[in-house]
């Protein structure tokens, strides 16, 4: 076994160890926290490209797995195993989350610069990656489900950052409880995978849970419905990733999230976090996808998978169009992305959601640094209304953010065109039904338009209409200590990353473009060949997604971008044209509302209910009953002052008297409680003899 | 039962009981040290010299001596005699007259003593070393901490406050 | 009598030596020595039980003892270090006259 298979461990390790050291630092180590924080990831970042190379060297298909399991502890006979797994999923994986973190670490710099509790914030970021690398290598599930839950402690740490905002803390309750119900699900599935085939790791020379043996044995029984038992055990695993992903009806959290800090929301709430549901499923896949060989059509799960994911994609994207805050938008754009992904792996298997996955997390990293920056730049602004003109101020923010959002508008030859174009194209091929198709294309109209919306908002118009909404104001305590003025560029500390990272969001969709699909192959372990027949194949298709693109795009630009936008009072264009429909789509569907209303309307009609039986048919019968309880309270005050009441007194002296007595025993003499623990072995050593004979 | 095991078991019982029934304090401890001998003696009989020689070394050598330490600091000047056994003594070896009592019956009533295994095993210092090494590396590592603790816990504590200074 | 028996009865002997000492005396130091004679009295059990049990290779017993000696050690020095410091306070080591802990 090479020796970076051995040591994959040391990955996840150095970032913990520094999170570790971190918290033992003083507030004042600020150099200390940062440099340690990112010197782990940057060594984690050269580790886990020697696993890439590794993997790389090892050629295609199953040789391209590498494994190590090890005993942990040992239950009753049995000794429950984890280990870590080194497969081109994994190191994909672990190199876009070290290098993506490690960017976002460096930004945070700038970024957490005035904050006072610099040092714990790095401390928690560091613990972050830690627990992402654990996931991304974990060989058993029930070592991912650990890491997953830290991921999901440190997710709560840090969206209560600004725990004295009350907003924030509570957001950070809803993100931990919500997705808690998801992990409710993978907990039980999880479970119920161990009893059935009496192992949780994933790969274990042919024995593991996703490996065939396994296999065979869930597919051959069924459960309730008909359902067959890998089936249900995959819907139970994709409720955690559902709740982690941020999927309808699980999605409520994600935009609450936004009231961390911005690279936390770049860095855990866009990137990484929210994709290891994604991932998540991309690792149990086999899982998912067991079939009866007889039978061809897609697993129930899948097709579960593509429904939620697909459902997910257009009613996050909806939302989107009609939202004000800057984070907002960009997570309700997440929430739909990580829909894509998941009709992806539904539709076209673990390579094209994971695709899309990789260049999201570089495109939305960008995308969410370069709201930061904007927020950064604005003194704390986070509504769009109060922005513009920013193109002039924030050069590098501005061209930046372009890329960023050409790339997520799917925008020729972005990197999300690519990605979302073979999503497309396999939902396209989808045997059951073509509905996942026709939302995802729908979605991909809306993503141009908000985003165009957005763009325009944020870039055009005139600089800095006056605040007038204070209530869509949020500022963030980082930014306040700047004091109010005129927009400015951010230091280098935080556009070099910025830099990096749109670089990646324009050419990394070529390493999986239909005619060289080598990210694909690489992921499914076949070889790459350079071929123009699919390409062509996929041309049409690509055609009509661009189209879909553009005109997408041109309505934004048609309603938002022909006259430039001068105050921030006046009307949206689609407020002013369909006030209702805006204002469900502003409140988001009003899901967040929903539990809350149903249970206060019942309770309405209850107390009205109540309020009227109350005053015409109680009140007759409460006139009979309070005399006759007069005539009751009398006898009893009879009863009370000469029956009752000697009772208690002699109870109460009672007690009082067995506290006495036993306060006797303890007397403060040490030998006397010496004593009685000599009694008590006395009489421990007689009972047990008496049963013994028994 | 050999007549050596009979011996050395007279000679331990003598030195603790005497250890716990004399009046004096320092002849108490001389007392001690015979019992711990005794002690130590019986684990080499019983084939565990490592054991025994540690016997020797902690108890004899180092906790007799605090004892011995601790008793002369603590003696006062003689001003207020003191009684050797506290009032209630019959309650508190009544007692340990009963534990022992159960015990000797828990002992001669269960079956199983009878049937034991009688060669004895030679088992060398290396032995001892390589298994606290290897096997039992986490524990020795947890007592080595304890056995600080303690050392500083003790100066701590022995220590004289300052507000005692004169 | 088998030798087994004997070491245990002996044990339990000490043990309630110990304990009797523990119970009685009045000088607190001597009350340490008797808990530590009861420490001893079951490292005989245990090397009893090694010596005389189905598996002696595997040296639990011994290990056990050796653990045990230790801790007696860092007890002895706690137990003493905080005598000296009542004695200090109270000027006696008289567990008679010590009954502050009085419920």
């Amino acid at each position: 076994m090479a020796w970076i298979v051995r040591n994959l461990w040391l990955i996840p390790a150095l970032p913990l160890l520094a999170g570790g050291i971190i918290a033992l630092a003083k507030r004042s180590q600020r150099v200390l926290a940062a440099s340690l924080a990112i010197g782990s990831m940057a060594v984690s970042f050269v580790l886990a490209l020697i696993a890439f190379a590794h993997v790389l060297s090892l050629g295609y298909g199953e040789h391209a797995k590498e494994v190590a399991n090890i005993n942990w502890f040992q239950m009753g006979q049995v000794w429950v195993q984890v280990g870590w797994v080194l497969d081109p999923l994994t190191a994909v994986m672990l190199v876009m989350v070290t290098f993506v973190g490690s960017l976002i670490f460096i930004y945070s710099i700038g970024y957490m610069h005035d904050d006072e509790n610099f040092t714990r914030f790095f401390c928690f970021l560091a613990l972050f990656a830690a627990a992402m690398l654990g996931v991304v290598i974990s060989n058993s599930l029930l070592l991912l489900f650990m890491c997953w839950e830290i991921m999901g402690l440190t997710s709560y740490l840090l969206i209560g950052f600004w725990f004295h905002k009350p907003s924030a803390a509570a957001a950070a309750k809803k993100a931990f409880i919500v997705t808690r119900i998801g992990d409710l699900g993978l907990f039980i599935g999880m479970a119920w995978l161990y009893a059935q085939t009496g192992t949780l790791l994933f790969f274990d020379a042919g024995k593991g849970c996703v490996e065939p043996s396994a296999l065979s044995a869930l597919v051959s029984h069924t459960t309730i419905f008909g359902w067959t038992l890998s089936t249900a055990i995959g819907l139970l695993i994709f409720c955690g990733a559902a709740g982690k992903s941020g999927q309808v009806p699980l999605h409520v959290w994600l935009p609450d999230a936004m009231e961390g800090p911005t690279p936390v929301s770049a860095l855990i709430h866009a990137a990484t976090m929210v994709a290891a549901g994604v991932f998540l499923i991309a690792r149990v896949y086999p899982l998912m996808a067991a079939q009866v060989p007889s039978v061809l059509t897609p697993t129930l799960a899948l097709q579960v998978v593509t429904w939620v994911g697909a459902i997910t994609a257009v009613f996050a994207s909806l939302i989107a169009v009609a939202q004000w805050d800057i984070k907002r938008i960009l997570a309700y754009s997440t929430v739909a992305q990580l829909g894509y992904m998941m009709m992806g792996l539904g539709v076209g298997g673990v390579s094209i959601g994971m695709f899309h996955l990789i260049t999201h997390a570089f495109f939305k990293a960008l995308l969410f640094l370069g709201a930061g920056s904007v927020i950064h730049g604005c003194s704390g602004e986070q509504d769009i209304r109060h922005m513009g003109g920013l193109k002039k101020s924030m050069r590098v923010t501005w061209l930046v953010y372009t890329a960023g959002t050409l790339a997520l508008c799917g925008v020729v030859p972005f990197a999300g065109f690519w990605s979302k174009d073979e999503i497309l194209h396999s939902a396209f091929a989808f045997s059951l039904t073509r509905v996942p198709f026709y939302l995802g294309a729908f979605g991909a109209l809306l993503t141009a338009f908000y985003m165009t919306r957005q763009y325009i908002y944020v870039f055009f118009g005139t600089t800095n209409r006056p605040a007038v909404h204070q209530d869509f104001k949020h500022e963030e305590p980082a930014a306040i200590e700047h004091g109010h003025h005129s927009p400015h560029e951010s230091p280098a500390v935080m556009t070099v990353p910025l830099v990096v990272l749109s670089v990646f969001a324009v050419l990394l969709g070529f390493m999986g473009a239909p005619f060289w699909p080598w990210f694909q192959s690489f992921i499914e372990g076949a070889p790459v060949a350079f071929s123009a027949a699919p390409f062509m194949e996929a041309l049409p298709l690509m055609a009509v997604s661009s189209m879909i693109v553009l005109v997408g795009i041109g309505l934004g630009w048609a309603l938002y971008g022909r006259r430039p936008i001068t105050s921030a009072t006046a009307p949206d264009v689609l407020e002013a044209a369909q006030p209702q429909v805006f204002g469900v789509l502003n409140h988001a569907f009003y899901v967040d509302a929903f539990y809350k209303a149903t249970f206060v309307r019942l309770n309405d009609w209850a107390a009205a209910i109540s309020d009227w039986f109350d005053r015409w048919v109680w009140s007759g019968v409460v006139q009979v009953v309070s005399y006759s309880t007069l005539g009751f309270a009398w006898f009893d005050n009879f009863v009370d002052t000469n029956v009752v009441n000697g009772g208690f007194d002699e109870g109460c002296e009672t007690v009082s008297r067995g506290g006495k007595l036993l306060s006797l025993l303890q007397n403060g003499r040490a030998q006397s409680y010496l004593r009685m623990i000599g009694l008590a072995l006395i009489v421990l050593v007689v009972i047990l003899l008496w049963e013994a004979r028994a | 039962m050999t007549a050596l095991f009979l011996i050395l078991a007279a000679m331990t019982i003598a030195g603790t009981a005497a250890a716990m029934s004399l009046r004096n304090a320092i002849h108490c401890i001389l007392a001690l040290t015979v019992g711990l001998v005794g002690f130590a003696l019986l684990f080499l009989q019983l084939n565990a010299q490592f054991v025994g020689f540690t016997q020797v070394l902690v108890y004899v050598g180092a906790v007799a001596i605090l004892a011995v330490f601790a008793i002369m600091m603590t003696r006062g000047d003689g001003s207020h005699p003191q009684p050797a056994f506290s009032k209630t003594w019959f309650v508190g070896g009544g007692i340990a007259a009963v534990v022992f009592a159960v015990l000797a019956w828990a002992i001669l009533s269960h079956p199983a003593m009878g049937q034991v295994a009688t060669e004895p095993a030679e088992i060398t210092v290396n032995q001892i070393g390589d298994a606290l090494m290897h096997r039992y590396v986490v524990p020795m590592e947890i007592m080595g901490l304890l056995l600080t603790a303690a050392l500083i816990g003790a100066v701590v504590l022995a220590m004289p406050g300052k507000q005692e200074q004169p | 009598m088998s030798p087994l028996t004997g070491c245990i009865l002996l044990s339990a002997l000490l043990f309630s030596i110990g304990l009797a000492g523990a119970l009685t005396r009045r000088n607190a130091i001597l009350v340490l020595i008797g808990i530590e004679l009861m420490l001893n009295a079951a490292n005989l059990n245990f090397i009893a039980f090694w010596r005389y049990g189905p598996n002696p290779a595997a040296l639990t017993g011994i290990m056990f003892t050796i653990f045990s000696i230790s801790i007696a050690a860092a007890e002895a020095a706690v137990g003493l270090g905080l005598i000296l410091a009542i004695y200090r306070h109270q000027k006696t080591t008289d567990l008679d006259e010590m009954n502050s802990m009085k419920g």
